[in-house]
């Protein structure tokens, strides 16, 4: 089992306030690995050091073994590791067949590939991916149009028209009403089955992310403090501590 | 009847009315010409500005800079009239889309107000420095050549030459926005930094558009420059607070982010900007001040953009089939 | 380039260009402060700054003809203008306010279209000044001339940048200007007049202008259509020196005097208007690439 992603004591800083500080972790490809944490210890600064949101002060972030610290997130996006955002992110004035549309995958295009027409392959993948996230019926409104919960749904519908190897999902069930929570979880878990997609979440909500997750990664006030599957991570003091002693 | 069906009888009947009008009309030739003029420009203009959200109010450069190129070549090439005009028109799209292409790779990182800031900055440069460059005749301008036919030859062929730039715009826009290229730029409208996180080659489709923009901006500077016969570098070449400008009010009054939008707008302000000038001598400029104003705060949508609030399931924004409520239709 | 030359040959040169270009720099100042205050404030970039001052630069000169000294009409012109620019917010800004900022700059871009014109059809386009009868000064044999008017001019900016200061931090409206500056919704909350408070901003702005434009009338020369310039003078001011401090505001200003000094000597003077545009673009293009190298942007 060989890890798809590896962080290596990685460190950020942001003027005096260190976010991140010498973190080392692994994803392996094929699973889902959780990265929990209170509020502020750095999480969110984290996922934006992997996909090249900023420059890391020191360490390294290999993907699929090739150092990818020092590229900026659309290269690093076109090698398959893609992020949805926790702020909910979509394209408010185009339609969701459009936004889907515009999410194909963009590895291999030439200059002139821009002025073509989506193959009609895509369109048909599009209108797929939709019924699989439950938008089919709403394809054609505004996707500015959409409920919060129904615009989650559609931004995890864009990432895996990308067909991404590794998707980093920001708080996925946050905001969603918590009857569809269920039905989302399920669908988490066909994606990295079927698609064979590795999944790296970061969750606040304790019950998704220890059913969902085979391993679990604790960062607290910027560093890693525990590591380990979800029972162990469950059953870890300092886990416990962190959350109580920061809320 | 079907949208597209509808575009195209649209299209038809106005280009039948547009290829006849020098005989139906022939006085106006020339406002008709520059009515041609203004639809290049808003559509260029909301290229960027409403289908890719960087407005701009410096495309009047590429327009100037196509103006002074071509005639730059017909000056000096030492060709028969139209070699040397098809020449520098050739030019003077190349050199606009070079422009394009290295101001793009700089200005286009620049976001929201301050393109429109840097744009406007471009703009005003060039105009200064083309007013001071004794090469392409400094302050005083310069005399394109004097057209070789008959009378009144010159207005028909340039009504025509325009009439085609005006057709060639639209129905490349119309191509390349039913496609990916449309797709994308909408997308970095909407939300560039999601557009870069999803791997879209941002740069490359920003500046793209601003070469095609650039391209047809640069072929009718061309073309104006010989229908006008004479080049001031601040009134007519880079003339920023009158074309500059204009483009993006025409756009905006017709429906920013629209095909037809663009079209309708420069029609609408074409003519009431020719009826302020035969009628409200020496108090027309400020009675477009005015306009602009009224149309910024009052109608900042647009015809097209307010058609599309009121009724958007005839823009296709409908929810299909499985008849469920439509609680996201606005 | 034979001027570059001139300069070596002359370095005293380099003394005259630097002193004019700091004293004028001070006005830039003014109306930089403005812009600032209005954008730090409301969210409103304004591109009639240029026109307030062109509108404050004629106050003083028909004063000047009514038999007022220019130095008296820098008050009286921010007095007015204060009015102006209230009545504006009034009339016009209010709905630009917390809205799409490119309206805001388009709204404005046609104000200042609408007052260049209206001045161009009531005052007409002649060049005017409105002479003060101020000495001229001789340094260094005579190779650096300083007229007393610039240095008055540059005394008179700096007492209009203290009394702002004094009024932003003394004063209850003053107050209010900072708190909604800060958060404009808290502001809102603990009783702050916002619309007041707009109001006022944006009359002050105009303020800062008009009295800008009364020592440009009387140090140099206006004309209906001398706005654009100063518009774009601020925004780099306000580019380079951010919106708070005023001091960095004063620095850039004079800093931005003496480079245009320079480049209008070095370049001739038919390129110094372009120059002030180009240089725009490349400060802006700097503070991108410098931010781009850690992946921010301007924004």
């Amino acid at each position: 089992m060989t890890a798809i992603l590896e962080v290596e004591r990685v460190r950020k800083t942001f003027g005096g306030v260190v976010a991140n500080d010498d973190i080392t972790l692994a994803v392996p490809a094929g699973k889902i690995v959780g990265l929990i944490g209170p509020n502020g210890s750095g999480k969110t600064t984290l996922f934006h050091s992997i996909v090249g949101y900023h420059l890391i002060d020191a360490g390294s972030v290999r993907f699929d073994g090739r150092e990818i610290s020092g590229l900026r997130v659309p290269r690093i996006a076109r090698r398959g590791l893609l992020r949805t955002f926790q702020q909910t992110r979509i394209y408010g004035k185009m339609t969701c067949l459009e936004n889907m549309l515009i999410s194909a995958p963009q590895r291999e295009r030439s200059w002139l590939s821009i002025l073509r027409r989506p193959p009609a392959a895509d369109e048909a993948k599009a209108e797929d991916l939709l019924e699989f996230v439950g938008l089919y019926a709403k394809r054609r409104l505004r996707a500015g149009d959409l409920s919060f919960g129904q615009q989650k749904l559609l931004e995890f519908g864009m990432a895996l028209m990308n067909e991404p190897r590794m998707l980093l999902l920001d708080e996925p069930t946050a905001g969603i009403n918590p009857t569809l929570i269920k039905a989302l979880m399920h669908r988490l878990r066909r994606v990295n089955e079927e698609l064979a997609i590795t999944l790296f979440v970061i969750e606040h909500n304790m019950s998704v992310i220890m059913n969902l997750a085979e391993y679990i990664y604790c960062l607290a006030h910027g560093e890693l403090l525990a590591e380990g599957r979800p029972e162990e991570i469950r059953a870890d003091q300092r886990v416990i501590d962190a959350y109580l002693g920061a809320h | 009847m079907r949208p597209r069906t509808a575009s195209r009888w649209l299209l038809g009947g106005l280009l039948t009315l547009a290829l006849a009008a020098p005989w139906l009309v022939p006085a106006y030739r020339t406002q008709i010409s520059f009515l041609w003029v203004m639809i290049i420009f808003a559509l260029t203009w909301d290229t960027l500005g409403g289908q890719m959200g960087y407005n701009s109010f410096g495309n009047v450069v590429f327009f100037g800079v196509g103006m002074y190129a071509c005639a730059v070549v017909q000056r000096d090439a030492g060709l028969e009239y139209f070699p040397a005009l098809f020449l520098g028109m050739a030019v003077a799209a190349a050199l606009a889309v070079a422009l394009a292409a290295v101001l793009g790779s700089g200005l286009l990182g620049l976001r929201g107000q301050y393109f429109a800031i840097a744009t406007l900055g471009l703009g005003f440069a060039a105009g200064e420095f083309a007013s001071g460059w004794d090469f392409i005749g400094a302050g005083s301008g310069m005399v394109t050549p004097l057209y070789p036919g008959e009378v009144g030859g010159r207005e028909s062929f340039f009504y025509y030459l325009l009439l085609a730039l005006t057709v060639t715009t639209f129905l490349v826009l119309r191509r390349l926005y039913s496609g990916r290229f449309g797709l994308a730029i909408n997308a970095i409208r909407d939300d560039e930094d999601k557009a870069e996180a999803m791997g879209l080659h941002t740069t490359r489709y920003k500046t793209t558009a601003w070469c095609v923009s650039a391209t047809f901006l640069g072929l009718t500077g061309a073309a104006v420059g010989n229908l006008i016969g004479f080049i001031d570098p601040r009134d007519v070449a880079f003339a920023g607070p009158t074309f500059g400008v204009w483009m993006v009010l025409m756009a905006i009054l017709g429906g920013k982010g629209t095909l037809w939008g663009p079209v309708l707008g420069a029609a609408v302000f074409h003519v009431t900007q020719e009826l302020f000038w035969t009628y409200l001598l020496g108090w027309q400029r400020v009675a477009l001040g005015l306009l602009i104003l009224a149309i910024v705060l009052f109608f900042p949508v647009g015809i097209l953009g307010w058609a599309r609030e009121r009724w958007p399931e005839r823009f296709g924004h409908t929810v299909d089939e499985r008849p469920e409520p439509a609680e996201g239709g606005s | 380039m034979s001027n570059l030359q001139l300069l070596f040959d002359a370095p005293i040169l380099c003394v005259q260009l630097l002193v004019d270009g700091i004293l004028i720099g001070a006005i830039f100042a003014l109306a930089a402060y403005g812009m600032a205050l209005v954008w730090g404030v409301m969210n409103v970039v304004t591109i009639c700054q240029g026109e307030f001052v062109m509108l404050g630069g004629y106050t003083a000169y028909f004063l000047y003809k009514a038999g007022v000294h220019p130095l008296f009409g820098v008050p009286i012109a921010a007095a007015l203008l204060f009015a102006f620019g209230w009545a504006l917010y009034r009339a016009v800004i209010f709905r630009v306010v917390d809205g799409d900022l490119f309206i805001s700059i388009l709204a404005t871009f046609g104000l200042s279209i609408l007052l260049q014109q209206l001045a161009n059809q009531l005052f007409g386009a002649d060049v005017r000044t409105a002479e003060s009868g101020f000495r001229t000064l001789f340094f260094f044999d005579g190779m650096v001339t300083v007229s007393v008017v610039k240095i008055v001019a540059f005394v008179a900016a700096l007492v209009v940048g203290v009394a702002l200061l004094v009024f932003l931090k003394r004063s209850r409206m003053g107050q209010a200007i900072r708190a909604t500056a800060q958060n404009a919704r808290a502001a809102r909350i603990m009783g702050v007049d916002t619309t007041r408070v707009y109001a006022a901003t944006f009359g002050l702005n105009a303020a800062l202008c008009g009295a800008a434009g009364a020592l440009v009338a009387m140090t140099w020369l206006i004309h209906p259509y001398l706005g654009l310039p100063y518009t774009v003078r601020s925004f780099m001011i306000v580019i380079l020196a951010g919106l708070g401090n005023v001091a960095v505001v004063l620095a850039a200003g004079m800093g931005l005097g003496a480079a245009e000094n320079f480049a209008g000597f070095l370049l001739g003077a038919e390129y110094q208007a372009a120059f002030v545009f180009a240089l725009l673009v490349a400060i802006l293009l700097w503070r991108r690439f410098w931010l781009g190298r850690t992946r921010r942007y301007l924004k």
